[in-house]
């Protein structure tokens, strides 16, 4: 039996800490070995993404003294496990545990799908759902085939949620168009910003979709703010809350 | 320093403008992923076409030597210029022993990068570059906004309108076909009266020492075909290894840049015409400096194809003029800060580093790990506003401190939402521009984990 | 020192490690249609093109007969044995603006490429000078039906160089969509391009 690390990125920490629960709740049904090592904050996506690497090594450090010594490390975000996965060997390359852990970190639905092994999704959510298929996620992690590229259709996401009684995933006319959230991109950027969420939620609204539904709370959270900000009627969860009250096997 | 978050944010206040400018690239892209999808070897062709580029470049030395030599076998002058200065001073040399007062060029970005347009006209020579796009932004005296498509930017209308000045259209004419025709008359003479044609290179030979060149109107051919004298200008990265590596790349080009299974015309000129002459021009400018980077030495991989541009969501919505730079768009945003990090440190950061122009390029570079790696050079550079630096260092301090993180975090939501809206929503909050705030719990997960049966 | 030198010099200095070079694709590596010539004609006929079947090479006469353009032209190029010119003597021609006015070049093709409509027509057949495929208001190709491969690779397996020759891949007509990317055909090249497979 793992020993799994619960990795709560700091902004589902303080602001979306209902995902985080679902995380915990989705992981400690299957029967794992989940802590939440209380001394973690932060991966150092925000710094590092600035070109502040001064500013980030010191999280990256940390990040691997705090969970290098999990079996795995499991995380409802997308953009946070490509850092430790594809970011962070230049500053810890060669550090003890730093090898495992970076092999070994992995966002939730992938870990659902290829490490618990997860076929079978009973549970209800009878909604017209549209997929945010965050970037990171999606071509750092490559939790679904983007669609740029000429490879054998697969979805991650969807697998685990299409089997939910009464969802129906709603075709986008731009499956996997980036929100415009990018970390700091969505203040230094304003402008093209929320033109972009604006684009995105709009394709949501002409494909039905009640619910955008994401693997990354960041993106969710810059569509929400749009939607509520224009008084749209979707609601936008994680794929952790969906899934939380389902039986998985 | 007005970059591209300004520019950009002009660009999409007419939202209409900027959805149909959109629109018209997304359009491209779609084109795009059409034709790839019917190769089966697609990725195959792409993992090809980037080794290629990375062993040409690790031999770039030699393949050059390599082609001068067949070059002037094939009867082909050949000429070096390290930097924009002196390609433009041999290109005018050339010309000017030929007593050439009219030029015809076919496109070029080489040739936009060194600005040789106005230094040939400032010497009285007449230049006329017969791409269409490229005649029409010539005309309005305005830069390519894209580098395939130069007039992407503009409407059918004000096409017309500039036809109808220029070239004596009717008034309030904007049908293409109208119009193209009209330019195909005009363009037609100038190419009969052109004593010289100067087109640009896809790609160098060094097996052959012969270069090829790809257009849809065949203006390439018209002007090195019917003058006696032509010149094709090169940066030293267009060089691949054989003949054969060819096939490779023209299957890549024209799918990933315009969405055609290949260019109307692809023509490879491996020496002057009877009776005439062929130069070609070796250019530098900066590119031997880019190899000896190891993280940015992939961007001279560039087949200047516009796959990237097309695809990113932000160059969609901000257009060419936004970047400022001869090569807008991703691959730009990479090339113009090699060349001066100061005027052009906002370009790394017009990106949300979606990763969508790296899964396109037909030569697999990294951009979006290029864009992120150069935000790093740029803060060692202090070419980055100190306010961003220290925010960042503030931010990177108080979590690497997870008291000072929870107390900090306890606090903006315990204090947030009391605070009237006047004072939470202002210009020193732009995310609350166009976006409400994330609603602040009462309890952090933290806090919520403690009451959770383990 | 030359720029040449200070060129080369710089490439040396800043030269990245060594990589291999992969070997050339092998055409049959390359994508493989059930009906090549039905493949080339749909997508010559995308491309702006018209293709022409001409099962006998003595019914090349009657197909060109058969093609608008030519029927009414005024005047004709033919660099095919065999196809009179029509009012052009390309002999007499010294000066390749001269071509100017001509309606309708006929020039053979050596092979096409089913993936992309593309005709190779080598440098040693544009006699006496190389401008007249575009110079040419319409185009008409002459390819043996039995030439048309599959895709690029094998074209380039093909195509022997020699010093200073010319070649050009040429698939369908002159076109642009340079203005709101609305396709047109005739741009500065040929308005039409007929490709007779013979």
């Amino acid at each position: 039996m793992p020993n799994v690390g619960l990795f709560i990125p700091c902004y589902v920490d303080q602001l979306y800490p209902q995902v985080g629960l679902a995380t915990l709740r989705i992981l400690r049904r299957l029967g794992l070995n989940v802590e939440f090592p209380q001394e973690q904050t932060c991966c150092g996506q925000p710094m590092a993404n600035s070109g502040c690497d001064a500013a980030a090594r010191p999280l990256a450090e940390r990040f691997l003294e705090i969970f290098g010594k999990y079996d795995h490390v499991v995380s409802p975000s997308g953009s946070c496990v490509s850092m430790v996965r594809n970011h962070y060997d230049h500053w810890l390359h060669g550090k003890p545990r730093f090898e495992h852990l970076r092999d070994h970190t992995f966002e939730l639905c992938e870990y659902l799908t290829d490490i618990a092994k997860i076929v079978n999704v009973d549970g209800e959510f009878p909604f017209k759902v549209g997929l945010q298929m965050s970037c990171h996620g999606l071509r750092e992690l490559r939790l679904a085939r983007s669609s740029e590229r000429m490879v054998a259709p697969f979805n991650k996401v969807r697998q685990l949620l299409s089997q939910l009684r009464g969802i129906e995933i709603v075709e986008l006319s731009r499956p996997d168009e980036c929100c415009g959230f990018g970390g700091t991109f969505a203040v230094g950027e304003e402008a093209i910003s929320c033109l972009m969420g604006r684009d995105r939620i709009q394709d949501h609204t002409k494909a039905g979709a009640q619910v955008i539904a994401g693997f990354d709370m960041s993106c969710l959270m810059h569509l929400d703010g749009l939607i509520r900000r224009s008084d749209q009627p979707q609601r936008v969860m994680h794929v952790a809350e969906i899934l939380e009250k389902a039986q998985l096997s | 320093m007005i970059g591209h978050a300004e520019k950009s944010a002009a660009f999409v206040a007419n939202e209409d403008r900027a959805h149909w400018h959109d629109q018209s690239l997304w359009f491209v892209r779609a084109k795009r992923d059409r034709q790839a999808s019917a190769i089966p070897e697609w990725e195959a062709l792409r993992e090809a076409a980037s080794a290629i580029k990375t062993h040409t470049l690790s031999r770039l030395a030699d393949y050059l030597e390599e082609f001068e030599r067949k070059a002037i076998a094939n009867g082909i002058q050949v000429h070096w210029a390290r930097d924009a200065a002196e390609h433009n001073a041999i290109v005018h040399q050339i010309l000017a022993g030929h007593g050439v007062t009219h030029l015809v060029k076919s496109k070029s970005m080489l040739t936009e990068e060194c600005h040789l347009n106005p230094y040939l006209e400032s010497h009285g020579i007449e230049v006329t570059d017969t791409d269409l796009g490229e005649r029409i932004v010539q005309l309005r005296k305005e830069p390519p906004s894209h580098i395939v498509m130069p007039a992407i930017h503009l409407k059918r209308e004000e096409i017309g309108e500039l036809f109808h000045i220029e070239l004596g259209t009717e008034k309030g004419a904007s049908d293409p076909k109208y119009l193209t025709e009209a330019a195909r008359g005009h363009l037609r003479s100038k190419f009969m009266g052109a004593q010289a044609g100067l087109t640009g290179v896809n790609f160098a030979v060094a097996e052959t020492g012969g270069v090829v060149v790809c257009t849809n109107e065949g203006n390439a051919d018209m002007g090195a075909s019917l003058p006696r004298l032509h010149i094709a200008c090169m940066g030293i990265e267009k060089l691949i290894p054989r003949a054969r590596d060819l096939s490779v790349f023209l299957r890549l080009l024209a799918r990933s840049g315009t969405g055609q299974p290949i260019t109307g015309y692809t023509s490879h000129f491996n020496g002057p015409v009877r009776g005439g002459e062929m130069h070609v021009v070796i250019v530098d400018n900066g590119r031997s400096r880019i190899l000896g980077q190891e993280t940015f030495r992939r961007s001279l991989g560039c087949i200047r194809c516009g796959a990237c541009m097309n695809t990113c969501p932000v160059y969609r919505r901000s257009g060419g003029y936004s970047y400022g730079y001869t090569v807008p768009g991703p691959i730009g945003s990479i090339l113009a800060p090699q060349r001066d990090p100061e005027k052009y440190a906002s370009l790394p950061f017009a990106s949300s580093l979606c990763g969508s122009c790296t899964d396109v390029c037909p030569v697999k570079i990294d951009l979006h790990h290029q864009l992120l790696a150069f935000r790093k050079v740029l803060v060692d550079l202090k070419a980055v506003p100190l306010q961003k630096r220290l925010s960042m260092a503030v931010m990177g301090f108080v979590l690497s401190h997870p008291s000072l993180y929870r107390i900090g975090g306890g606090l903006m939501r315990a204090i947030v939402p009391r605070l009237p809206r006047s004072l939470v929503y202002g210009p020193w909050n732009p995310w609350g521009i166009q976006r409400e705030l994330p609603p602040m719990p009462q309890e952090s997960f933290r806090d919520l984990i403690q009451k959770e049966p383990s | 020192m030359s720029s040449r030198n200070s060129i080369l010099d710089s490439l040396r200095q800043n030269v990245p490690p060594l990589a291999p070079l992969p070997a050339p694709i092998n055409g049959i590596n390359g994508i493989r249609y059930a009906d090549p010539i039905k493949q080339f004609e749909e997508t010559l006929t995308v491309a702006g093109g018209t293709l022409v079947r001409a099962t006998a090479p003595q019914d090349l006469a009657s197909a060109l007969a058969n093609i608008e353009v030519y029927a009414s032209a005024a005047k004709v190029a033919s660099l095919v044995p065999g196809i009179p010119s029509r009012n052009v003597d390309l002999s007499a021609i010294e000066d390749p603006h001269d071509l100017e006015g001509i309606d309708v070049a006929i020039i053979p093709g050596k092979f096409g490429v089913a993936e992309n409509a593309a005709v190779w027509i080598p440098g040693e057949t544009l006699t006496p000078h190389r401008a007249i495929f575009v110079i040419t208001q319409h185009l008409i190709l002459v390819v043996p039906a039995s030439e048309i491969v599959d895709n690029l690779h094998q074209a380039y397996e093909r195509i022997h160089w020699s010093p200073n020759s010319f070649g050009i891949f040429i698939s369908g007509p002159s076109k642009t969509a340079d203005i709101e990317q609305s396709l047109v055909i005739g741009a500065h090249g040929a308005r039409s391009c007929t490709v007779i497979l013979l």
